[in-house]
């Protein structure tokens, strides 16, 4: 769990030790469960604590539980089959209701009118603008959809489970890319919404070291323009990758957060065992 | 004033947003699992009442509003203001009927109150929780319908009108939640 560099995303923060090295404590096992399908280790899971920094809220807390898994020469499609029948063993879903499932585009465009992948970013803005009661002008692409997405769709989807697909390519993380029916560039992400509330999310991995090494000085770039501190190169896992990642799509889930929606919890809180760490 | 980021918003704390002071009611914190935090901000304006919700991102700050709640003492109305007095320094203020608005109902002269003072002058008035009043007119009440725990109206000396169960009369006095404008009891004495 602790490592000497940490996740680059923007907008994660890992928690790091007072130590002479410096360690960081995961925000996700992923680039390690990476390091070891590289390896040859076939598909795994993991099933332990994740901390982030400074996300704490109704649903949120430093210290989680997640669930995460690998399956090698599975597709995201596949995967996303394979959660539904985890979230049936466990209770939290019906085999016979079943689940619904929509591409980001589809989602997006059936609330807002807007095509989020190829729609202006100035109309965009002004409906992030107006939705946050904000300025939004100088506000990318990507906050714009997500406070779009916060404030307008994930309070309009269904009961039930929800498979969202197909991100915007510039929401992909550590998702390969694609192009969809339309012609547009998308992330082979998806999320997975429990009554409405984010439970899982997902890629088709990529695989190719030089496009995942771009994206981490990318995410530095960011993570620097807005002040925040980067993050040190995971050489360890930029060699893995290179010397090959299988082809595989992995999950990860909040544990805490099915805990929450199984048992009517407001609060992550409420299904915390300590408060006071 | 000091500045406050929107980790440090809670409940009550009083900011200043777009030139008027605000009270926060409720703060929450919204994170799509890879994108950008925010705070989901419900608050109330002080000047306006008016009650409306803001989306910030995470970290960003806010100045502090120099406004405080005062225990003051109610004095009286000379017709055009209701005058209050803060029971240590014996300081006074005066706050106009904007000011004082629906409260105005539920004031009564010597009576215990919260002021809240924006750069030191009145900004709103609210009333004690409970307070007790006298009725001062309601039908009379008709025997053997308590049962049945009907209300009818009843008004107080300050003009608030509630609904009274049917035994009550007039000349008694009554204990009402100023919040709700129901009421709670007769007045034990």
């Amino acid at each position: 769990m602790l490592g000497l560099t940490g996740a680059s995303d923007v907008h994660i923060d890992c928690l790091q030790l007072a130590d002479a090295d410096a360690r960081y404590l995961q925000s996700s096992p992923e680039y390690y469960m990476k390091r070891l399908l590289a390896a040859g280790i076939g598909s795994l899971y993991y099933l332990g604590k994740a901390f982030r920094q400074g996300e704490l809220g109704q649903r949120h807390h430093p210290e989680f539980t997640m669930l995460e898994w690998y399956r090698v020469d599975w597709d995201e499609h596949r995967l996303m089959g394979e959660v539904f029948d985890l979230l049936v063993e466990v209770g939290a879903a019906d085999s016979a209701e079943g689940y619904s499932k929509k591409s980001y585009r589809e989602l997006f465009q059936t609330e807002t009118g807007i095509d989020p992948h190829g729609g202006e970013l100035n109309t965009l803005r002004a409906l992030a603008g107006q939705l946050a009661d904000r300025d939004c002008s100088q506000d990318d692409r990507a906050t714009c959809l997500d406070l779009i997405f916060s404030l307008r769709i994930e309070p309009s989807l269904p009961n039930g489970i929800l498979f969202v697909h197909d991100y915007p390519a510039c929401q992909a993380a550590l998702a390969d890319i694609s192009v969809d029916a339309c012609g547009a560039t998308i992330a082979r992400r998806f999320e997975v919404f429990y009554d409405r509330m984010e439970l899982c999310n997902g890629y088709y991995e990529l695989a190719d070291a030089a496009e995942l090494s771009k994206r981490f000085e990318q995410d530095n770039i960011q993570r620097h323009g807005l002040g925040k501190p980067t993050v040190p190169l995971d050489r360890k896992l930029l060699g893995a990758i290179e010397a090959g990642l299988p082809p595989c799509a992995g999950v990860a889930l909040g544990v805490d957060r099915l805990l929450m929606q199984m048992l009517g919890a407001r609060n992550i809180g409420e299904v915390l065992i300590f408060l006071d760490i | 004033m000091a500045t406050y980021s929107t980790n440090e918003f809670r409940s009550g704390l009083k900011i200043m947003l777009d030139g008027d002071p605000c009270s926060i009611l409720e703060n929450e914190f919204v994170k799509p699992g890879k994108g950008q935090a925010f705070n989901r901000v419900r608050m109330r304006n002080l000047n306006t009442g008016r009650v409306w919700e803001r989306t910030f991102k995470s970290g960003e700050s806010l100045e502090g509003a120099d406004v405080m709640d005062r225990d003051m003492q109610y004095l009286y109305n000379d017709g055009e203001f209701w005058h209050f007095m803060e029971p240590e320094s014996f300081e006074q203020h005066q706050a106009d009927k904007a000011t004082v608005g629906d409260t105005a109902l539920w004031l009564c002269e010597q009576e215990n109150c919260v002021v809240t003072l924006y750069n030191g002058a009145p900004l709103a008035v609210a009333a004690a929780n409970h307070v007790e009043l006298e009725i001062v007119q309601t039908d009379p009440g008709l025997k053997g319908d308590t049962a049945q725990g009907g209300t009818k109206p009843a008004t107080l000396t300050t003009g608030a009108v509630v609904k009274v169960p049917l035994f009550l009369n007039e000349g008694e006095i009554i204990r009402v939640d100023t919040r709700t404008g129901e009421y709670l009891s007769r007045a034990k004495d």
